[in-house]
């Protein structure tokens, strides 16, 4: 194999796997230090820089970081990583001082943000430092999008949401509820440099079964939601039957539950291994005795008189195809019976303000053309973010494409290509403080991940807007935050000064390390004390060592960070340095370096 | 030495052996010898062959006397037996051992303070006797924990750090072993473990006294240019006469081997030890050919490794002293001291 190329910044920045995982490139293990060492407000500035919601996220993330968390191939369980941040958003001290200030004097562009909800106010967020006029129109009369619509309160207090929605409205917005724009092509006429649609995917999808239209007790549930959170509904049937096995479906339950339902059913047509929902939405529900039943696809309504009395399923049962395909035989008929129905079995886009002739291209699924990079539509100047860019994700990814539109819409208003981006960079750092101490906890500590304490069933019900995870408290907060492996912390190699002693790949506790003759990557793999099969991870391969034309071999995969090889090596050719990812933002010079907060 | 311990990580992936252990199991303390020690690696090779040899960790006893090398019994096989004699006289302690319970690996591990210099004595009775051990010399020609002063094993004409210079000439611990009578006499380097470790497991089936002399660089005081026992002068000057692949009795042979090549030979429980020549003129079972093989070779600047000698037919002291078979720890007591009568007919015997 040729020698790793370490000094493009991906090579470091996949060894953080959280980071990496991470769509905004949140530091994680930086802010997970800060608040092992108390510094709250510090941590939620790392935070706040990367993902602007950390009080949000910290509650109801889809958190891609934390499969990804080594901690979870070393023994089982990732860290709590999005427990951690809201920690830090909970114990976040005055910010006011550290937020960016905005230009009295404008750059004289004005850009027109279509909705309001976390993409939208990403940009909004990115550009209002730069002296940018925002203007932002939302249809309902409430900021935060799917954010405040969707997410029961239960799960975001409106506390939170507002909290950190009006920083970023205090930095000048000049916001419009209750102003939905109806025509793309009427507000293109008006003096907006740029147009950022940030609508997401409002419809729930329906489903046409005989007896949809015969009952007024069937709901779709991202609307239903909705009408809730807006204080218009406040009950429901005794007996729910919510159809669906996503998240929405998970909200809807739960919620029912708070509106008078007594016997809560989510029945979704897949097995429970590939319901959509994430792990821990699907215990919260279970947590609540909500009856999971899966293998059900839904046939009928069943009205009687008049009256919803049930839902007529077919039980199936999967299977693959001779191409692999999954199919469904259907095995018998059951009828559920139930007073209410919502359906949470799919998002969907609005873009009936969208004209057709206006250059901004759909493709066959009726989803605009979005370029991935850069979030410019095939019109110039219009950009696209979160849900309505390619259909529903979440918050987190909503925030990146925010991000990525605001350095576009900038370098359009500048008249720089939008493909001209600026690049990644990254700062190593060794943290040697004398032979034995490195600048961060490297001892590897064997606890299991911390749970959650939550308010009791008892008292979660009696009203919608109890919050039920409590977060941490501060004794599980001081072990949890030394479950993080400071995978930042990184191995840095050079081949000139290494003696092959062995003395690292000696006392490495993962076994990871080999000096060995060079060969393909395949065979190396093969060749290490613990064989590399995890071909996720990247190998490291050094230059050729200068005593026997060897060269070093490290797998990452399961790399504890625990720097005994810098620590056990007699010349220093191992280090330990802290990697910091210098990530680009949208500002007045081209690439300028992240701002040391730490 | 670390602050931090190595970290108990017990993550998938970790290879077991047949009785169920991983590698982990076989570690020690952590050490607190320097960075880069060369006994480390060695210390690391004994935990891999105990490891692959699936040797339960309480069976094995380990023995040392004094010096650098006599602390790393601390950094494996945490669960064996073990003793740190006084300094020199490992070898005697470790005979008493091996004669009350002859069923442990003993596992010795010296240096050339402790072998060479003030255990030269029992270092070479233990040979003339055959005590049933693997003793390894870890060799780094200076006195380490007394700040690097040469030792008796030290070259003529190498120098210390400063530049004085060596002007005795050296004790060889192989080749005093082959005129001793040695049945086992191998040559290694800490940082050559596709040689060592093969070696160790060899030397720890063989029945009798099996010398490892391991060539294990003192980073701090004898790892620079004037030395003849660092990294980079053993790497530039070592010459593996004979490579030694063990072949444990379990596995079937499935290397096919040139018959001249190749010794094969088979070890008393039934493993077996092909000693492939990569130089075709040496005969590893000649102890005369072996002395002047590797004198002559001395004579040009080259260390020879590998397994120099083996006689696996040689008696090992138990075989000697015609003892009986079953471990006298585990004897009865009335078996053990049969009592006043049974002396009275051994001294009547005598008369």
């Amino acid at each position: 194999m040729n020698p790793t190329d370490t000094s493009n910044p991906d090579y470091f920045h996949k060894v953080v796997d959280c980071q990496w995982a991470c769509p905004a490139h949140t530091d994680v293990p930086e802010y997970i230090r800060l608040i092992a060492q108390g510094r709250y407000t510090d941590a939620y500035m790392v935070n706040r820089e990367s993902n602007v919601f950390p009080g949000i996220l910290g509650r109801v993330c889809d958190r891609p970081c934390e499969p990804a968390c080594r901690r979870g191939r070393v023994d089982e369980k990732p860290v709590a990583i999005c427990r951690l941040k809201r920690v830090a958003a909970d114990l976040c001290g005055e910010i006011s001082q550290r937020l960016p200030t905005i230009p009295k004097k404008k750059n004289g562009k004005r850009v027109a943000l279509i909705g309001a909800g976390c993409a939208s106010l990403t940009v909004a967020n990115d550009l209002l430092p730069l002296g940018y006029e925002i203007v932002m129109f939302e249809k309902l009369q409430q900021t935060g999008g799917l954010m405040r619509s969707n997410i029961p309160a239960f799960r975001l207090p409106p506390k939170v949401l507002d909290g950190e929605i009006n920083i970023i409205l205090d930095m000048g917005v000049d916001l419009r509820l209750g102003a939905p724009v109806t025509s793309l092509k009427e507000l293109l006429t008006e003096s907006y440099d740029a147009v950022f649609v940030g609508t997401g995917a409002p419809l729930g999808r329906n489903l046409e079964i005989p007896g949809r239209y015969d009952t007024d007790q069937i709901f779709v549930g991202i609307q239903w939601l909705e009408s809730v959170a807006f204080g218009h509904t406040n009950s429901i049937g005794e007996r729910v039957v919510v159809i669906g096995g996503g998240n929405t479906a998970m909200d809807c339950c739960r919620t029912s539950l708070r509106l008078g339902g007594k016997e809560v059913k989510v029945i979704a047509r897949k097995p429970m291994d590939m319901l959509k929902a994430s792990d821990w939405e699907l215990e919260g529900a279970i947590e609540e005795n909500v009856e999971m039943v899966t293998n059900h696809a839904p046939e009928e309504f069943i009205i009687e008189n008049g009256k919803l009395t049930g839902v007529k399923f077919s039980e199936v049962e999967w299977y693959e195809d001779e191409d692999g395909r999954l199919r469904s035989k259907k095995l018998k008929d059951v009828v559920v019976p139930c007073d209410s129905v919502i359906l949470a079995i799919g998002q969907e886009n609005a873009f009936s303000f969208i004209e057709r002739d206006i250059g901004l291209e759909f493709d066959n699924w009726d989803m605009p053309i979005v370029d991935k990079v850069t979030m410019q539509s095939t019109r110039e100047g219009v950009f696209f973010g979160g849900d309505a860019a390619f259909g529903p994700l979440n918050i987190i990814w909503a925030v990146e494409h925010g991000h990525q539109a605001a350095i576009s819409i900038h370098n359009y208003c500048q008249g720089i290509p939008v493909s001209d981006r600026p690049s990644y960079g990254m700062n190593l750092a060794s943290t040697k403080m004398g032979i034995h101490e490195w600048s961060y906890s490297n001892d590897f500590d064997a606890i299991t991940r911390r749970l959650v304490p939550h308010v009791s069933l008892n008292e979660r019900f009696q009203n919608l807007n109890i919050e039920v995870e409590l977060g941490f408290k501060a004794e599980q907060t001081v072990k949890e935050v030394e479950r993080c492996l400071n995978c930042d912390m990184q191995t840095v190699f050079k081949a000139n000064i290494c003696i092959e002693c062995d003395a690292c790949v000696d006392v490495c506790p993962v076994s990871c390390l080999i000096i060995a003759k060079n060969g393909s990557e395949d065979e190396l793999r093969l060749r290490l004390k613990t064989p590399a099969l995890n071909k996720d991870q990247d190998i490291f391969v050094s230059e050729t060592l200068p005593q026997t034309g060897k060269v070093m071999v490290k797998d990452e995969n399961v790399c504890i960070h625990c720097g005994l090889c810098a620590e056990r090596c007699p010349t220093g050719a191992w280090d330990m340095q802290k990697f910091t990812l210098n990530i680009p933002y949208a500002t007045h010079s081209p690439c300028t370096k992240r701002k040391k907060i730490a | 030495m670390s602050y931090i311990t190595k970290p108990k990580v017990a993550y998938a992936g970790l290879n077991k052996n047949k009785l169920g252990l991983t590698i982990r199991n076989y570690e020690g303390g952590m050490s607190t010898l320097c960075a880069g020690c060369g006994h480390d690696s060695i210390t690391a090779a004994l935990i891999q062959a105990c490891f692959e040899l699936n040797i339960p960790p309480e069976r094995a006893a380990k023995m040392s006397g004094i010096g650098c090398s006599s602390k790393t019994p601390a950094y494996f096989l945490n669960a064996a037996h073990g003793i740190n004699a006084v300094h020199g006289r490992m070898p005697a302690i470790a005979t008493g051992a091996n004669a009350a319970n002859r069923n442990l690996y003993y596992i010795g591990v010296s240096g050339d303070g402790d072998s060479l210099s003030i255990g030269l004595g029992p270092f070479a009775h233990s040979i003339r006797r055959n005590l049933n051990m693997l003793y390894i010399i870890e060799n780094n020609g200076v006195y380490g924990l007394t700040k690097g002063q040469f030792s008796a094993s030290a070259d003529m004409g190498s120098t210390t750090p400063k530049g004085q210079l060596n002007q005795q000439p050296p004790i060889d611990p192989v080749l005093l072993a082959l005129s001793l009578g040695g049945s086992f006499v191998a040559r290694s380097f800490s940082g050559d473990k596709e040689q060592l470790v093969p070696l160790i497991k060899a030397g720890l089936t063989h029945k009798g006294f099996a010398l490892l002399d391991v060539i294990s660089p003192c980073v701090t005081f004898n790892d620079h240019q004037g030395s003849t026992k660092s990294y980079a002068y053993t790497r530039a000057h070592s010459h593996e006469t004979i490579h030694t692949d063990f072949i444990p009795h379990a596995d079937e042979i499935k290397v096919e081997y040139d018959e001249g090549a190749v010794v094969p030979v088979q070890l008393h429980d039934g493993s077996q030890i092909l000693l492939r020549k990569v130089d075709p003129d040496y005969n590893p079972k000649d102890p005369g050919d072996a002395i002047s093989y590797i004198q002559h070779h001395h004579e040009k600047g080259e260390i020879v490794t590998g397994l120099l000698y083996l006689d696996d037919n040689a008696r090992d002291l138990h075989a000697v002293a015609n003892t009986t078979d079953q471990p006298l720890t585990e004897l009865s007591y009335d078996k053990l001291c049969p009592g006043a009568k049974a002396l009275e007919d051994v001294f009547e015997a005598y008369r």
